[in-house]
């Protein structure tokens, strides 16, 4: 789809701003509607627009497929270093308070520590789904 | 950290799982962290297990939020006896995986295949540790999920069929869960099971109520493969992989048998379960119907793995059975019957994974002559299969005593009569397997075949053997489900 200059030209001025508005929905998630599940998605249609205009293997060659199956993994490690962190600083499994000297600042930094993770594996694992439909291999 | 360990209970599997993912094509290194995983997950268990053995309870507050406004785990002697059961299964299992695995998935999927392994495990861990309805049904979904994957990941492809089926009739299972745990949530507001068993009886007398109640029996029940809503099992069970059937069918169902008790004697209450609503009515049926028809079923399948698969279903009717005398010997026999199953069943399926290591797959005619070329596999067989008939001096022969014995006490002796019947049709399938492996010459003389490979035989005669231990030495089993029962019937979780 190379030859349609307003297509490619429109989708370049689109996918900065919709990477932006989802780091916004991912980071301004406690306050408004949103969150790292929904950023994800939003991040990877991205991905998708790009893909969908560029082919498969420009788009692949941005973000290789196991380099989307190590960020699914490392999403979900993230959410759990949080466990594991707010356990060896003497809190409870998951309890943030104790992440940070004030209780507040803690619970703010874990929350958007684990929504981090989720935003991470839900944009890999979305990513990975559509690769494995868009590039379901002729054998 | 000890005081932790709920918490890690999970939290060990569930981070393994993404570890594991990672390794790629490492399927060595992915099976060795996935066995330690496995290991230190049991050892918790076990801690756990010996702390609440008197009778106490641990509640843990997950993110420091107090119950019932957070989310609560909470370990009482009936899910520490199922947390043993999980932990044992998959350590033992583990060991045996290595070379069945190499042999049955595809090296680029192995670690994926463990990563999903670990995730099934967690999952039915998480159902069982936590003390929040809503959490149960998300353990459930994780569970369950990842058991799809399992599943699919078979040789034949009639596993992608039988995996979708699970899906389809697990997904109404887990969604009817959700629409009666939202019943409760609404009539309550709360989704702690110690609080909402507190809270219901006020407005235990309205439609809504029994409206969840049956909302969620009959969405457990699809998920425990009661009878007649057992139909994804069988197809499940024979195109697994070898490791996921012995996994599945000694943890999964249980998992589930223990949830249904937990709503229907800890958070419902016995009153309203088994007077109010008389269950035992709707139960012994489904159970007696369940055990038999079953059991006949198995009897005429030619594949070894199917053969067995139904006979779950029926074994699964037995746990009903206690249940439905709602009796404290009955719901103690039930609960028995759980850790008996799991490693008679576990048991069977390994040696049946043994089996198909060597000679590629289990119908009647390709174990023609294996008692002779492989004797400790086919002995394995023998003895376990002897549990599952319930002869004295094995495992299965405790749970059978204690069946009939709440039968007898509860006046039910026609019951009791039956179960002794059946015990013959178990007999009856299970002879069919060693009259063919023993006494038929193979079709094709292959002298190839040999004994399967240590590794896979040690684990499957490790089982076996505890199948004989637990059947001399049943005080201790017995003693444990007892004080599990009594957790149950005492009130909150």
């Amino acid at each position: 789809m190379n030859q349609y200059i307003v297509l490619r030209v429109v989708s370049k001025l689109m996918i900065p701003v919709i990477m932006i508005f989802a780091l916004y929905v991912q980071f301004h998630g406690e306050y408004s509607p949103g969150g790292g599940f929904q950023a994800g998605i939003v991040f990877t249609a991205a991905f998708i627009v790009y893909t969908l205009l560029f082919g498969l293997e420009a788009a692949q060659k941005a973000v290789p497929p196991v380099a989307a199956h190590i960020l699914a993994a490392f999403g979900v490690l993230l959410f759990i270093a949080f466990g594991y962190a707010s356990l060896f600083l003497g809190g409870n499994f998951l309890e943030y308070k104790v992440l940070l000297p004030n209780d507040q600042a803690g619970e703010t930094f874990g929350i958007i520590g684990i929504e981090l993770g989720v935003g991470i594996t839900v944009a890999a694992v979305a990513l990975s789904l559509f690769y494995s439909f868009a590039g379901r291999e002729r054998r | 950290m000890l005081e932790h360990l709920p918490a890690l209970q999970v939290a060990i599997t569930l981070t393994a799982a993404p570890v594991v993912m990672m390794f790629g094509r490492a399927t060595r290194l992915a099976w060795a962290v996935t066995t330690l995983a496995c290991w230190a997950s049991f050892a918790v268990a076990l801690t756990l297990f010996a702390t609440v053995a008197d009778g106490s309870v641990i509640s843990y507050e997950m993110g420091g939020w107090a119950p019932p406004w957070g989310i609560e785990y909470s370990i009482d002697a009936a899910n520490a006896w199922v947390l043993v059961i999980i932990g044992l299964i998959s350590a033992v299992v583990m060991p045996f995986a290595r070379q069945s695995v190499e042999q049955e998935i595809s090296e680029s999927r192995t670690a994926l295949f463990y990563s999903a392994f670990l995730l099934a495990n967690a999952g039915l861990i998480g159902i069982t540790v936590t003390a929040d309805a809503f959490n149960i049904f998300v353990f459930f979904e994780i569970s369950a999920l990842a058991s799809y994957a399992l599943i699919a990941m078979g040789r034949d492809r009639r596993a992608i069929l039988s995996s979708f089926q699970y899906l389809i009739m697990g997904t109404v299972g887990t969604t009817f869960l959700l629409i009666g745990i939202g019943f409760l949530y609404i009539m309550t507001g709360t989704l702690n099971l110690g609080d909402l068993s507190a809270r219901l009886p006020e407005v235990s007398d309205t439609r809504t109520i029994r409206a969840a109640f049956g909302f969620i029996a009959v969405g457990i029940s699809l998920k425990l493969a009661l009878f007649p809503l057992h139909l994804w099992l069988p197809n499940a069970y024979t195109y697994a992989p070898s490791m996921v059937t012995v996994f599945l069918s000694a943890t999964a169902t249980k998992v589930a048998i223990y949830v249904l008790l937990r709503f229907v004697y800890t958070v419902f209450g016995f009153e309203f379960s088994f007077v109010e609503l008389a269950m035992a009515w709707l139960l012994m049926p489904l159970a007696i119907l369940g055990i038999f028809i079953p059991s006949l079923v198995a009897v005429f399948q030619t594949n070894v793995k199917r053969m067995l698969a139904y006979s779950s279903v029926a074994q699964v009717g037995y746990m009903i059975l206690g249940i439905s005398f709602a009796s404290m010997l009955g719901l103690t026999a039930s609960v028995l019957h759980l850790f008996n199953h799991a490693i008679t069943k576990a048991a069977l399926f390994m040696a049946v994974g043994c089996l198909v290591y060597r000679l590629g797959g289990v119908s009647l005619t390709q174990l023609a002559g294996a008692g002779q070329r492989m004797p400790w596999t086919m002995g394995a067989f023998v003895v376990a299969g002897l549990s599952l008939i319930g002869i004295p001096l094995t495992a299965g022969f405790v749970t059978k005593w204690h069946l009939l014995q709440a039968a007898l006490v509860g006046g039910l002796w026609p019951i009791a009569v039956f179960l002794l019947g059946t015990s013959l049709l178990a007999a009856m399938y299970i002879w069919k397997v060693v009259e063919v492996a023993y006494f038929q010459e193979p079709e094709n003389p292959d002298t190839t075949v040999a004994e399967a490979p240590l590794g896979m035989l040690i684990p499957t005669l490790i089982l076996t053997a505890s199948t004989v231990v637990f059947g001399v030495f049943g005080n201790f089993t017995v003693a444990s489900a007892g004080t599990a029962a009594a957790a149950l019937m005492g009130g909150a979780p």
